[in-house]
């Protein structure tokens, strides 16, 4: 009941600024980029949070699946629909090819594996250029049609986005509580014991690697659409590196934590600008700091600050009246 | 032939500087359990700090004697301000963390430095050596004669002198260090020192073959942390071999496949190795502690 309150209000805290501001910079343009960080920072935390695998290499997914749509729709001519579906068909079964033996890999091994991957698809796209254009990427897109509405201005790509955040979100927050998550849970606290009470481990690692490749892939094709424009520098290691960074920032483990995680990486370049070249410095450092006074992540810290803070007036209360 | 001793001559040379960002990796990573994402960032900063200095007039031996002096201090500081505070995160959290650090560093050299590129006059002039057909620079043999240098030099540090012991008695055991009466944390310290000054001894060697900038630190930190995984985590002499290996393998397949996935290559070769053993060439099998 709690949680469906929360998510509510979630989804209400996305909805009313985008009636109110149809057209304001920080819904159309700020807006899409926050939605498209969470759903890119809540898939990767089913993989790391849950199941406690680390990538470094996620950025590679989401770009398989915009060039998937550009590459297809612009040089072959195929519906956006159709590209979309064979994009998010062949990352699934290249992820699931990879997931087995990159699975396991454990700690630095696999977070160097992750890595590996994510750069050699980053090359991949900057050097076949005859297929993605190269370092100076691909345009012209076409424009997609969901039940028959043209997504054709940007307050109609916010609610796309929107929505698909949302539901993302929602999926997410289910998992934990499924038969499924319990058992990321598992392999996530010890992999052996997991084992021992008959877990599948390798099984479950697999799925949830493809299902989070997949999810990645899917906001990829929705964002080079959106965009109208794909080029490989959108999908390079330092992405990669900040969308880890999201999921930690905010909380490692929570779906919410990835949420916040996601929308303060995405508010703060916008933010930082004023600080023209300092903005780098900053940045660094304010990662730096959060890791290194909250560990557990900005979200969770709060949210155990917040059940303190409530214990405590519980407990004062109960002594009041003794 | 000809072909394959001078992909051999760069590759070696190339090999070298991978060495000794792996060896930093590698000596962070015994101390502290930490993987440094910053290792790339103390090349670039060594580099740099000698370029500059050099500029402002100083004697090049001075410059790069003080190039490292800079680096060892910048290393030191990672260590009391970003590692040492943080001493129960996990290992995700201390990846972020010198991430932080290493684009903090970064932020700072674009600062102070700007985004051109720069290079350094060779050690001892650019007249090629010729070897049967193929040829060597003067600096490709002061890379590898310092690489080997620096690599004996850690190498007599950890097996012959007391401080190089207690710091390998920290990597094994911290509280069985500390019981023993070694200071661990100036064990971390030194090894911050250590790992930093190896850094900065790379990027001065490299810095008259490739240009650098603000930025140049990161495909090196990469490639460094490529061949210390591919020689086994925590294996100095297997870091080395690693490097060594990595770019021997990059140089040649640039050389017959294509120079535009040259780094692709690597990256490959790293991943089939981990699919094959999953601890490395000469990394020793893990298991858990259950």
């Amino acid at each position: 009941m709690k949680a469906m309150v929360g998510y509510c209000l979630f989804a209400l805290s996305t909805i009313v600024p985008a009636i109110l501001f149809p057209d304001n910079y920080y819904v159309t343009v700020v807006g899409v980029t926050i939605c498209t960080n969470i759903v890119l920072a809540v898939s990767l935390n089913l993989l790391m949070g849950y199941a406690g695998q680390i990538s470094l290499g996620h950025a590679a997914f989401f770009g398989l699946g915009a060039y998937s749509s550009a590459v297809l729709t612009v040089k072959y001519g195929i519906e956006p629909w159709i590209a979309m579906i064979a994009g998010a068909f062949m990352v699934a079964v290249i992820s699931y090819i990879l997931s087995r033996p990159i699975l396991k890999l454990k700690g630095h091994y696999l977070a160097m594996a992750t890595l590996g991957l994510g750069i050699i698809v980053h090359i991949f796209f900057v050097q076949a250029d005859q297929l993605t254009g190269g370092p100076d990427g691909m345009s012209g897109l076409p424009v997609l049609t969901i039940f028959g509405i043209p997504i054709d201005n940007d307050i109609k790509w916010y609610w796309t986005f929107a929505i698909f955040m949302l539901l993302s979100v929602l999926f997410s927050l289910n998992i934990a509580r499924s038969r499924s998550g319990r058992a990321l849970a598992a392999v996530h606290g010890s992999e052996i014991a997991a084992q021992m009470l008959g877990v599948d481990t390798a099984k479950v690692k697999s799925h949830i690697f493809v299902f989070s490749a997949v999810l990645a892939c899917i906001t990829g094709s929705l964002f080079a659409h959106q965009q109208d424009f794909v080029s490989p520098e959108s999908f390079g290691f330092f992405f990669s590196i900040e969308l880890v960074t999201m999921v930690v920032l905010g909380g490692l483990g929570s779906t919410y934590g990835a949420v916040v995680g996601a929308i303060i990486l995405s508010l703060l370049p916008e933010l930082l600008i004023v600080f023209e070249d300092f903005e780098v410095l900053i940045f660094g450092a304010i990662l730096m700091t959060i890791m290194i006074f909250l560990p557990q992540g900005l979200f969770v810290a709060m949210e155990q600050a917040f059940h303190n803070f409530m214990n405590r007036r519980e407990q004062g209360a109960a002594n009041a009246t003794s | 032939m000809d072909q394959l001793l001078q992909f051999l001559i760069s590759g070696l040379t190339v090999g070298s500087i991978y060495a000794l960002v792996a060896l930093g990796f590698s000596i962070i990573y015994n101390a502290s359990d930490v993987v440094n994402f910053a290792q790339g960032e103390f090349v670039m900063i060594g580099a740099m700090s000698a370029i500059f200095l050099l500029k402002d007039g100083m004697p090049y031996p001075a410059a790069v004697f003080c190039a490292i002096a800079i680096t060892v201090l910048v290393g030191l500081a990672l260590d009391k301000f970003a590692i040492e505070p943080a001493k129960n995160a996990t290992v995700v959290t201390t990846i972020i963390i010198t991430i932080g650090a290493s684009i903090f560093l970064r932020g700072a050299a674009l600062l102070i430095w700007g985004k051109e590129i720069y290079g350094l006059p060779p050690f001892s002039g650019d007249k090629p050596i010729v070897i049967g057909n193929a040829t060597i620079l003067p600096q490709n043999i002061w890379v590898m004669v310092g690489t080997g240098a620096a690599v004996l030099a850690v190498k007599y540090f950890f097996d012959k002198t007391l401080m190089g012991k207690a710091i390998m008695a920290c990597s094994y055991n911290k509280k069985a260090a500390f019981l023993v009466g070694i200071n661990v944390k100036q064990m971390l310290l030194v090894s911050y020192g250590l790992s930093a000054a190896l850094g900065a001894a790379a990027g001065v060697l490299v810095a008259p073959i490739t240009f650098m900038s603000y930025n140049s630190g990161v495909m090196l930190g990469l490639k460094g942390f490529c061949a210390a995984i591919l020689g086994g985590m925590g294996s100095s002499m297997g870091a080395v071999a690693g490097g060594l290996l990595l770019g021997i393998i990059e140089t040649i397949g640039a050389g017959f496949i294509s120079s535009g996935y040259k780094d692709a290559i690597a990256f490959f070769v790293i991943l089939v190795v981990l699919f094959i053993r999953p601890s490395g060439i000469l990394g020793k099998a893990e298991s858990d502690r259950v």
